[in-house]
């Protein structure tokens, strides 16, 4: 690497003279001087601010690709600003893109020479070419001036009922872009998204919604009469709108709609579910209950559907939180196989979606059981893909699988990635409290784990049996034993820690070995880790309660250690303990009470999953996967208890069917077969704007916003 | 300025040791200091495969991917779906590999005016623009050694000076004016087995996924529609966006106007009812033994229920436990290396004849001193058996409408091994 970049800087510092003189271009593979060293060498600067002043469209590309090269490296280019704006309107169109580049970089830094290339723009958003025009608004968008806002604003607003459905994409794009520059035009904003949400071109809808996600998420009045609409035209729209749209769909069903979980509806077997197709089944449900879905609910379950069979992972994953926050309990399970192909896919997108899965599948395990065994662990995975499928794992389990999943488990636990087999000793312990018929099992299989050779897997099995026994403390005096002898090898504190404690606890139980324990403890007192230091203590106060009679010198004698720790803690505890245990006249009225407070029933502790809370934030967010709000995290509202009223999504039929039949009849004539691609039964006249021939399409494309403008045009008026 | 936007801020690329080699910045411009609670992370992670793809530092959050040595970080100021911006990275990715052949940081150096170009379509705002690769190739032109030379000489551009007219379509993945003078249609059919196979050899899990990976060079307008002998064992398929869903749902038949040259036309998953056939058989034989710091390694493979095809291209790793010191092996076939640094053992076997099955066998050295290993390494197998669909799945036919020519069609099938893990 720094090999590379010594001979670029030395290529760059001898090539700038001869390419300035000769103007000699670039040859590839290499751009050379991309990533010379200029920015700390004004003479090279100059160089280039000759080469930019040269009359070759050569030697101007060439500094150009170099410039580039230089903001690419973060380096700072600046101070060539006056020299490169000078060319923004330049006829050659790579030189022009990348005096656009350079334009989005510096232009904030720069504000009053930016504007020197305004009129530029200005006068290339009345060009005939679509592109040109889409080209402008977006590079005049991107200049951050706050001067300019009056200007961007008009170009917003004469793009959005521009002609070309793309020029009118892109300023959905600006909209964003204004906002972010001056939250004071918002109003203005809105009456543009208004006007753009009506759009019904599929590149528009994907771009809008965006801009309204950003500029006025609240406003969800506006989304009611396009809400069909958004609907309908989902399956065209590109990928990454579909994304957007569908989180934005998502909220609105939250507030509109009532919650289709309340009603307990018989449940459907899988199987049944799949075969039965859904009319049926909402036949059944209105026989059964008296909740009947709201038709528009019904039209984004089905119309999102399809989109579960997305080569976009961020599609799919959006459809199943769709389901997962909208669908009757029953018909959730549908994204369940989506899901589990996802698991194909790179480790970045395994993570999040096996963290999805982790949260859904606490709820409601029927979802993924049927998967089990993809959610098997490779030896080949990272390490946090295999303690995410670990946790799924853990989750599944039940009665009728936990004797496969436990010989699974045996393999995880002799794995050569510690943590790992770590991770899979405190899923046998969860597994084994959840599942009471095979806690002993469980129990044993982890006290054979005592004997393993590897100290972490030990230590952790300690830590979780100790967890065990708590929750069943009935007859275990042989572990307890068992692990007493343990003491002597173990060295992790955390373990030595955990035998104290259960030695202490259950003293009663073991009353030869627990005295020799604090014996031989009191001996190593002082090389203890602070937190076997504490359990020693401990020890020792619960021994002197029960059986002082042996063991009174010897807490003493701890107790006279721990008073002249090193550490605040210990001489802390030390004096609290003395003061409850050894009865003195100072001592007050709690010592009387000292066995009860020491060896009181103490409740066992939770073994759960660290994914149990997370379902309060909306799946497939950032949020849900930090498991902490985000900024900007929208919350996902309640179901209402009464729907609101459901006509506010009725859209005048009579006047829209007038409207769009007028222009499309002519090419829906010529190409009757042509709308492969539509998905809409009911609604026709959506069809036509997304039927998708190559032939057809220019008239629809060209003719349906040449309508809206004309609208748009009288309205104004 | 105090408002805070959606979507990708900016994006880091770095390298292995380190270094930011490349950012872009499509709102204002992000420190590149934020990229040092990336650094923290990576330190914390015990390789690259465990840098955790989501972090979250005070006033932004990182979303990365790792591909092919490099990490793409991207800044992201507030709540966006992280699927999302790692799908769009993956696909930037695969961009610079389609463009250069290659995703590496030379490639990405060498292009660096390209890689901006491109960087500057893909994204407005932070929003996904143009992602296809046949509008994009039509708004900048991949090099090609030859049009460097051209450029060279004649001062032209990479920039298209054609205007992209597929981004304005209802088609956005197919550009216009396509014309071939030879018109064929390839399609790859490969399957891949997941497996794992426990000690003694019974299969605990596996599993067929499949990919059709089409070349598609046909002028005009095709319209293609491709069926199969048995769709029935297609049991859950994810689709490029050109297929029509509709069709599918009511007939099996992929129906569609195919994307110019390259693309995945579907991927699917063979439903689970169907046994998998397991193609090869692992033989093995491995054991430490404690006093004399050594081990025995065994291993033979043979092939098994492959439909009278050829098994070839067979490749194991071993990932040998730490304490192993050295391997002293010997190969009926193929060769072996052993890399003492990562310990990975690979033998690359070539083509199995049943007749003299393949056997590596040898001594193992462990660490004087250490303990013996716990657990015996998982053998990974890799393994390619050309025109056979383990699954049985067949192309019926492809039929073409829209265009007057009869083009040239060919399927060829293929089936390898996918994470297949044999647990000794």
């Amino acid at each position: 690497m720094s090999g590379n970049g010594l001979t670029y800087s030395e290529q760059g510092g001898e090539a700038a003279p001869e390419l300035a003189q000769e103007a000699a271009p670039t040859v590839t593979p290499s751009t050379p001087a991309a990533f010379g060293l200029f920015s700390s060498d004004t003479k090279k600067n100059e160089d280039l601010k000759q080469m930019l002043e040269s009359s070759k469209d050569s030697a101007k590309l060439d500094a150009m690709k170099r410039i580039v090269g230089m903001i690419a490296k973060g380096k700072n280019a600046s101070e060539l600003f006056p020299a490169v704006v000078k060319n923004v309107a330049s006829k050659n169109i790579e030189i022009k893109k990348l005096v656009y580049v350079y334009l989005m970089r510096y232009a904030e830094e720069q504000q009053d020479l930016a504007l020197l290339s305004i009129s530029t723009f200005q006068r290339a958003l009345k060009d005939p070419n679509q592109l040109i025009r889409a080209s402008a608004l977006r590079v005049l968008s991107s200049i951050r001036v706050p001067i300019i806002v009056p200007i961007m604003m008009l170009a917003i607003k004469e793009a959005s009922s521009d002609l070309s459905p793309y020029v009118r994409k892109n300023a959905a794009h600006a909209i964003q872009k204004l906002y972010s520059l001056d939250p004071d035009q918002k109003e203005m904003l809105i009456e543009v998204i208004e006007k753009l949400l009506k759009d019904r071109s599929t590149l528009v809808a994907g771009s809008v919604v965006m801009a309204f996600e950003e500029v006025c998420p609240d406003r969800i009045d506006l989304i009611h009469k396009n809400y069909r609409k958004l609907c309908n035209l989902l399956v065209d729209v590109e990928e990454w709108g579909q994304v957007v749209i569908i989180h934005m769909l998502t909220r609105y069903a939250r507030t509109q709609f009532v919650s289709p979980w309340k009603v307990m509806v018989d449940e459907y077997s899988e199987n049944n579910f799949y075969e039965s197709d859904e009319e049926q089944k909402e036949k059944d449900q209105k026989l059964k209950t008296t909740y009947t879905m709201d038709p528009d609910h019904r039209l984004l379950l089905r119309n999102t559907k399809p989109l579960l069979q997305s080569r976009n992972a961020a599609v799919v994953m959006a459809v199943a939180q769709l389901y997962w926050h909208l669908a009757p309990k029953s018909e959730a399970g549908i994204v369940s196989k989506s899901l589990v192909r996802l698991l194909r896919s790179n480790r970045e997108v395994q993570y999040i979606v096996l963290q999805n899965i982790a949260t859904m599948s606490i709820q409601r395990k029927g979802m993924f059981e049927p998967y089990l065994k993809s959610f098997y662990v490779r030896s080949t995975d990272p390490t946090m893909i295999k303690t995410l499928k670990l946790e799924i794992l853990t989750n599944l389990a039940n009665e009728a699988n936990i004797s496969t999943l436990l010989r699974e488990f045996q393999t995880y636990v002799k794995s050569q990635d510690k943590q790992f087999a770590a991770a899979t000793i405190q899923a046998i312990g969860r597994c084994a409290t959840n599942i009471t018929e095979v806690t002993d099992t469980c129990l044993n299989g982890l006290v054979c784990l005592l004997s393993n050779r590897d100290e972490i897997v030990v230590a952790e099995s300690v830590v979780v049996i100790k967890k065990l026994l708590q929750t069943q403390p009935a007859h275990h005096g042989e572990i307890i034993k068992h692990m007493a002898k343990l003491l002597d090898n173990i060295t992790v504190p955390v373990a030595r820690a955990s035998i104290l404690w259960l030695i202490g606890e259950y003293c009663e139980r073991v009353p030869k070995i627990a005295p020799d324990v604090l014996r031989k403890t009191a001996k190593s007192f002082t090389n203890e880790d602070d937190l076997v230091k504490l359990q020693i203590l401990n020890l020792g106060a619960k021994l002197y309660l029960t059986n002082s009679k042996q063991t009174k010198l010897l807490t003493q004698y701890v107790l006279n250690l721990g008073k002249y720790d090193q550490s605040y803690d210990i001489r802390d505890r030390t004096r609290f303990i003395r003061q409850l245990i050894v009865p003195n006249e100072k001592s007050g009225a709690l010592s009387k009470y000292a066995k009860k407070i020491f060896l009181a029933q103490k409740p066992a502790p939770l073994l759960e999953s660290p994914f149990k809370d997370r379902d309060h934030f909306q799946l497939g967010t950032l949020s849900h996967t930090l498991n902490s709000r985000a900024t900007g995290y929208l919350e996902l509202s309640d179901w209402p208890e009464v729907a609101p009223d459901p006509s506010v999504r009725n859209v005048d039929v009579a006047e829209s069917a007038k409207e769009w039949t007028g222009i499309l009849g002519k090419p829906k004539k010529e190409k009757p077969t042509e709308k492969f691609y539509s998905e809409s039964e009911e609604e026709e006249d959506e069809s036509a704007s997304t039927s998708s021939s190559g032939k057809c399409l220019e008239s629809t494309a060209f003719s349906l916003p040449g309508k809206l403008c004309l609208q748009n045009c009288l309205v104004h008026k | 300025m105090c408002f805070q936007q959606k979507m990708i801020h900016s994006l880091f690329l770095i390298n292995c040791s380190g270094d930011i080699f490349l950012e872009k910045h499509w709102k204002s411009v992000v420190s590149q200091s934020v990229c040092d609670y990336f650094f923290e992370a990576q330190e914390k992670a015990i390789d690259v495969e465990n840098v955790p793809p989501v972090i979250s530092t005070p006033h932004h959050y990182l979303i990365s991917i790792y591909r092919d040595k490099i990490f793409f970080v991207s800044v992201i100021q507030t709540e966006v779906p992280p699927l999302f911006v790692i799908e769009f990275l993956h696909r930037v990715a695969d961009t610079f590999q389609d463009y250069f052949g290659e995703c590496s940081e030379t490639a990405i150096k060498d292009n660096v005016v390209i890689v901006y170009e491109l960087l500057e379509e893909m994204l407005d705002n932070g929003f996904p623009l143009a992602t296809e690769s046949n509008i994009l190739k039509e708004l900048i032109k991949p090099p090609t050694i030859l049009r460097s030379v051209v450029n060279s000489i004649t001062g032209s551009s990479n920039v298209g000076d054609t205007l992209p007219t597929g981004q304005l379509s209802n088609i956005p993945w197919r550009r216009a004016g396509v014309k071939y003078t030879n018109n064929e249609a390839y399609f790859d059919v490969i399957e891949e087995i997941d497996a794992i196979i426990d000690k003694s050899g019974s299969t605990v899990f596996a599993e067929i996924q499949g990919v059709i990976d089409s070349c598609i060079k046909l002028s005009g307008m095709p319209d293609l529609s491709l069926s199969f002998m048995n769709p029935r064992l297609l049991d859950d398929v994810s689709f490029h966006p050109c297929i029509r869903f509709k069709r599918w749902e009511s007939e099996r038949v992929l129906s569609f106007i195919p994307p110019d040259g390259n693309f995945r036309l579907i991927s699917y998953r063979v439903s689970s009812q169907n046994l998998v056939a397991i193609p090869v058989y692992v033989k093995h034989m491995i054991s430490f033994k404690e006093n004399t710091s050594s081990g025995r390694f065994d291993v033979t493979i043979g092939p098994k229920q492959n439909m009278g095809k050829t098994v070839e291209g067979v490749v194991m790793t071993v990932h040998m436990p730490k304490a192993v010191l050295n391997m002293n092996l010997t190969a009926t076939q193929g060769s072996y290396t052993f890399d003492p640094v990562t310990k990975v053992l690979t033998w690359d076997v070539g083509k199995i004849t049943p007749q003299k099955l393949p056997n590596l066998k040898g001594i193992v050295n462990l660490q004087s001193g250490a303990p013996k290993p716990e657990e015996n390494p998982s053998l990974n197998i890799q393994f390619k058996i050309q025109q056979l669909a383990i699954s049985g799945l067949k192309v019926n036919r492809l039929d073409m409408y829209g265009e007057k020519y009869k083009p040239f069609k060919g399927v060829k099938y293929i089936t390898k091994a996918g994470k297949f893990q044999v647990r000794t």
